[in-house]
């Protein structure tokens, strides 16, 4: 009987708890749709959008009825831009999804408006939503029925686990070396104030505060750098480097050729991508390769008595996926066994060209070391068998996560925000610095940096500071 | 069987936990029994002769803020005294002092004879006893049986304790003691999980085989502060410490016997503590380093024992006489008691609650190097909590548990017991996330309320305390108050002070963050009262800090929803099928009381604690609809 007030009642005190925290995601599937969708949650969903939000007659988002359709610009204030043009729809509490204030946007499709409309209401204060955090808000809020809560406890789960798994994968990989060449200075740093505040008899020298600012600018340059190509999505630009290796007249100038036009004939192109003469991007069914040293390959077919394998060391070294090219219609020679020899343990693919010429040798003469799931019988002459190179390629980079390029973004735009919130604590650190505030307090501004970092790559734990003490310093009674 | 009386609660062992426990739970009006297997070796000192330091100096004032005792007796029986970090900020200065070991003994166990409603004893206990899950009594080794209602295991390092020295070991306590061996199994037998932990110690030797004119003399503070907040001595006669080095003849010495080293052919299972390694693991790790600092300490006024600190060593004793002698001041060193190891057994203090109770056997607390810590101040730390919570049990009442914001107290067991430990743990003030909040100067601040609700704080104390309180509330009220205008006259007596002129109308509270600006000065210029300089302090770090504090108080804020969000006890994490493996394992051992103790584990992400938190709201209405 009264179970029905009490449960409201406690819900209500649900929504007070999230009062400061407004959430904003992207709502539609990505790439494709005319339209795209941004939506809000929060109490200052409203106040958030109206810095953003021009009607045609300058009437505030905030005085329209709940549940209007309302035609008006999205626009860049500070640079005076209009992004795009939209139709929003305020829907107040408690009559919406979430039984907060709820803002929808709808844009048009497609990455950029979508994306710069996000990014301005994250920079007006909105947070970017958790993995399912506008479903589990619904509930909390008693919008959705007990039934339904097993589903959302899977949403969040499996959302999260996705994310998770393309933190841990293949494309994070350079983005994690980045952002750990931020955070070891910044453990050592730490490390060794920590280290003279709690053992302070102990022979441990003092830290030189210069040094550590001009560090601390340092690092600041390499997250401006970072900031400036992940404005339009770093990963997706970057791409995964890729090397072709093998002899000379194996195919690799073909196999290019045959990326290079599919990119043409698959993908839009995405704005920004440098091409010098010596490397070339393509975005394979959302794949984005950039092949290493592209002249070079041209090159080296061109001119057969340059062996193409010296400078296969090299790519190597710099490679996030490795293509063998192997010649299935000539014997295997001191070359290829040369390329064996130089793998070693590395992960390949090995592509074995003019499979449509009698075969001169048997994979099984392969070496041990390579997979053998990922030996694929190509001819680049016909154009057969590249769809399973790509195929098993996708499985490996992205781990059978189908929402890859949401993921992706999502973990974009993360990495964004944490980097300017990374910046803005190194600044107090410097402040405080300059200030020569006492150590133990430019700690916190280094801690708080060192950890927003540690947030993207899921991990921030004290212990590492502690082990970084005991590793370094010599302590004891 | 044979039983001699019946208590509330008995204490097991008698070193800094165990006294700090049976004085708190005697005090809360429990019937309670002390059990040392020396009664001469109470809170006995079996290494260092100090106490405190970063971060065990700020244990030993809010143990004191709450009522304990560990303040108070090392204020009457230390001998040398000295604030440290005094050039960093106010929240990890530290006081440090030397104790006179036999003094200390002694004043500590004089106030735990004189403890209403508390027996001192001298046996020594083989088994605990328990019915249905709940603590009911103890067996002494002569077989005699005491009934309780609950026990506090405090048996610091006696558990099956081994000594080793070189190639030799025998069971044993430290400093000559007796082991406590039976009791060991006993636990085993009530289905506790034991790790086994290793520390060590170096040589005491001889002061008058010492030449002190070949060392660095090491005095006290001029003014001494102290630990306890209801003590006004500031000035103490005080003994020097002296500072010396090892020598790569004395790491030669070292290097050449190191096959010897029990840690070397394996004699050694144990697990050490990384921030008190011996010296031959000191130079193994790090060859680079030419000298090690010693400290030569004295170990009381009544005695030529000297403590080498920076020492520790279980070599064999032929080695410990050649390598002290290398050493510039002790080159005709007489040792009289060598360095040694020892290995002993203590609980997983994951097994535990945050009130430091069993989380399977009711009535069963631990604390101290029983939990797996090091160090004197961690055991009078958890000494106290495990002796209110004992207390507050045997009495019907709520566990009583600080938080990470509250007290270092609260970030030393909630490390325990949500992290565990895989080393003897040790407080470092780079634990705490709130340190700026958690200073030593406001212990009382934070924690003699929370004593005086216990029944644990005299009134003497409480008085002071709230003298103190009013006095700062007070000047911040008149700080806050007074506006002042950028006039000409203002700027001119800011001037004639050296202070830079004002532009806008400011507080007199924005003018005491400025540098250089001191309250007293501010009470010279515009008539504020004058107050003690506790109360001064504690108004110019509110100021000068503001920003951080602010910062901090926000972060606690964020973090304080999840604490107050509790888990029953009842939850099956089996049952949350959403949740990661890994993490339903971990719940499932730890048992969080709350959701922000659930973040804190390892291995729990942010994902899990939304699924638990959908999960709770799912029961929870359930349970309304039903």
């Amino acid at each position: 009987m009264g179970g029905h007030f009490r449960g409201k009642r406690s819900a209500n005190k649900e929504v007070k708890l999230n009062k400061e925290d407004t959430i904003a995601a992207i709502a539609t599937p990505f790439g494709a749709g005319s339209i795209g969708v941004i939506r809000l949650s929060g109490e200052k969903a409203i106040e958030i959008v109206e810095k953003i939000f021009v009607s045609p007659k300058h009437t505030p988002l905030g005085d329209f009825p709940s549940h209007r359709v309302i035609y008006g610009h999205i626009v860049d204030k500070d640079k005076a831009e209009i992004i795009d043009e939209v139709i929003c729809l305020v829907m107040r509490a408690p009559r919406s999804y979430t039984r907060e204030d709820v803002v929808e946007i709808q844009c048009h499709g497609g990455m950029m408006p979508l994306r710069r409309i996000l990014a301005l209401v994250l920079a007006q204060g909105a947070r970017l939503a958790e993995a399912g955090e506008f479903t589990k808000r619904a509930f909390l809020n008693g919008r959705l029925d007990l039934a339904q809560a097993q589903a959302v406890m899977d949403i969040i789960e499996a959302k999260s686990e996705s994310s998770l798994r393309m933190a841990s994968g293949h494309l994070m990989g350079k983005f994690s070396q980045q952002i750990n060449s931020i955070r070891e200075p910044l453990l050592e740093m730490i490390a060794h104030y920590e280290a003279t505040i709690d053992f302070p008899e102990e022979e441990v020298d003092p830290v030189d505060n210069l040094a550590v600012s001009e560090t601390l600018y340092d690092l600041q340059a390499d997250i401006d750098e970072m900031l400036r190509t992940a404005h339009t999505g770093r990963i997706l630009k970057d791409g995964l480097m890729t090397a072709i290796i093998g002899k000379p007249n194996v195919g690799k100038s073909s196999l290019l050729n045959f990326f290079l036009q599919e990119e043409r004939a698959i993908v839009t192109d995405i704005p920004g991508t440098t091409r010098d003469s010596l490397e070339e991007y393509a975005n394979i069914e959302g794949i984005p390769f950039r092949f290493i040293d592209t002249a070079g390959i041209r090159e080296t077919e061109d001119k057969v008595e340059k062996i193409g394998v010296e400078k296969a060391h090299t790519y190597l070294e710099q490679a996030d996926i490795i293509l063998v090219v192997l010649d299935s219609s000539r014997p295997l020679d001191e070359n290829d066994e040369r390329i064996f020899a130089m793998l070693k343990e590395k992960d390949c693919y090995v592509l074995v060209n003019k499979s449509d010429l009698p075969a001169q040798w048997d994979i099984d003469v392969l070496p041990e070391g390579i997979n053998r799931k990922r030996v694929f019988l190509i001819s680049t002459r016909r154009g057969s068998g590249l769809e399973n190179v790509i195929e098993a390629i996708k499985e490996d980079v992205y781990s059978g996560n189908a929402q890859r390029e949401e993921a992706i973004f999502v973990n974009n735009v993360r990495q964004v925000e944490a980097l300017k919130k990374a910046k803005q604590h190194l600044d107090d650190a410097l402040r405080a610095l300059d200030d020569e505030v006492p150590e133990d307090l430019v700690v916190i501004d280094l801690r708080s940096a060192w950890e927003t970092l540690g947030d993207i790559l899921g991990d921030s734990v004290n212990e590492e500071v502690i082990d970084e003490i005991f590793s370094r310093f010599c302590i004891g009674k | 069987m044979f039983i001699v009386d019946d208590y509330d609660i008995i204490i097991v062992g008698a070193g800094h936990a165990g006294v700090e426990a049976a004085l708190a739970a005697a005090r809360m009006g429990c019937k309670t029994l002390l059990a040392t297997l020396n009664m001469d070796n109470i809170a006995m000192m079996p290494c260092n002769p100090s106490v405190g330091g970063p971060a065990k100096g700020h244990l030993v004032r809010e143990v004191d803020a709450l009522g304990g005792q560990m303040g108070i007796n090392a204020d009457k029986t230390c001998i040398q005294f000295r604030m440290l970090n005094t050039s960093k900020g106010p929240a990890v200065q530290a006081l440090r002092a030397q104790a006179d070991k036999k003094f200390y003994q002694a004043m500590m166990k004089k106030t735990c004879e004189e403890q209403e409603n508390l027996d001192v004893k001298q046996i020594l206990i083989d088994e605990i006893l328990v019915e249905d899950g709940q603590v009911s009594g103890v067996v002494v080794e002569t077989g005699e049986v005491y009934r309780c209602k609950a026990i506090v295991l405090a048996t610091g390092t006696y558990l099956r304790g081994r000594i080793i020295i070189g190639e030799n070991t025998y069971a044993g306590g430290p400093a000559g003691q007796r082991a406590a061996t039976k009791l060991s199994s006993c636990l085993k037998n009530l289905g506790i999980q034991l790790m086994r932990f290793k520390t060590g110690t170096p040589a005491r030797v001889d002061k008058r085989s010492l030449d002190f004119s070949k060392m660095i003399k090491q005095p006290g503070d001029l003014e001494a502060d102290s630990f306890s907040f209801l003590t006004v001595e500031k000035t103490r006669e005080q003994v020097p410490c002296y500072l010396t080095y090892t020598n790569a003849k004395t790491h030669e010495i070292i290097l050449k016997n190191i096959d010897r080293a029990p840690m070397a052919n394996g004699i050694i299972e144990g697990i050490g503590p990384r921030y008190c390694p011996s010296i031959e693991t000191k130079i193994l790790r790090f060859p680079d380093k030419g000298q090690h600092q010693l400290f030569i300490e004295p170990e009381g006024l009544n005695t030529n024992e000297m403590y080498v600190q920076g020492m520790s060593t279980s070599m064999p004793i032929d080695v410990q006489f050649a390598f002290l002698k290398t050493i510039k001041g002790m080159e005709n060193v007489k040792i009289m008691r060598p360095g040694y190891a020892i290995e002993y057994d203590c609980l997983d203090p994951l097994q535990l609650k945050p009130s430091l109770e069993h989380k399977k056997i009711s009535g069963f607390f631990s604390a101290g190097q029983a939990n797996g810590t090091s160090g004197y101040e961690e055991a009078a730390a958890q000494g106290i909590m495990a002796g209110i919570n004992a207390a507050q049990k045997v009495l019907g009442r709520e566990p009583f548990i600080l938080k990470r914001s509250e007290a270092y107290i609260g970030v030393l067991i909630d490390d325990l017991v949500t992290k565990g430990t895989t080393e003897p743990y040790r407080m470092m003030t780079s634990r705490a996330e709130y340190r700026l909040i958690l200073r030593q100067d406001n212990a009382d601040m934070r924690l003699t309320e929370k004593g005086w609700q216990l029944g644990l704080v005299s009134e003497e104390r409480y008085r002071v305390f709230q003298a103190k309180k009013e006095g700062i509330d007070t000047a911040l009220r008149l700080l806050h108050a007074q506006k002042i205008n950028p006039s000409q006259e203002n700027n001119n007596l800011l001037a004639a002070h050296g202070i830079e002129h004002i532009h806008n109308a400011m507080t007199l509270y924005d003018l005491l963050k400025r540098k250089g600006v001191h309250y007293s000065l501010l009470a010279e210029l515009f008539s504020l009262p004058r107050f003690s300089p506790e109360i001064i302090k504690q108004v110019e770090i509110d100021a000068l800090y503001s920003g951080y504090i602010k910062k901090q108080e926000e972060q606690v804020a964020r973090m304080e929803k999840m604490e107050k969000k509790l888990l029953p006890d009842t939850l099956d994490y089996n049952l949350i099928t959403s949740l990661r493996d890994e993490a339903r394992e971990k719940l499932s051992k730890i048992r969080p009381i709350s959701v922000g103790q659930a973040a804190r584990i390892s291995g729990v992400s942010p994902a899990d604690i939304s699924v638990l938190l959908v999960y709770l709201e799912q029961k929870r209405r359930e349970k309304d609809s039903e």
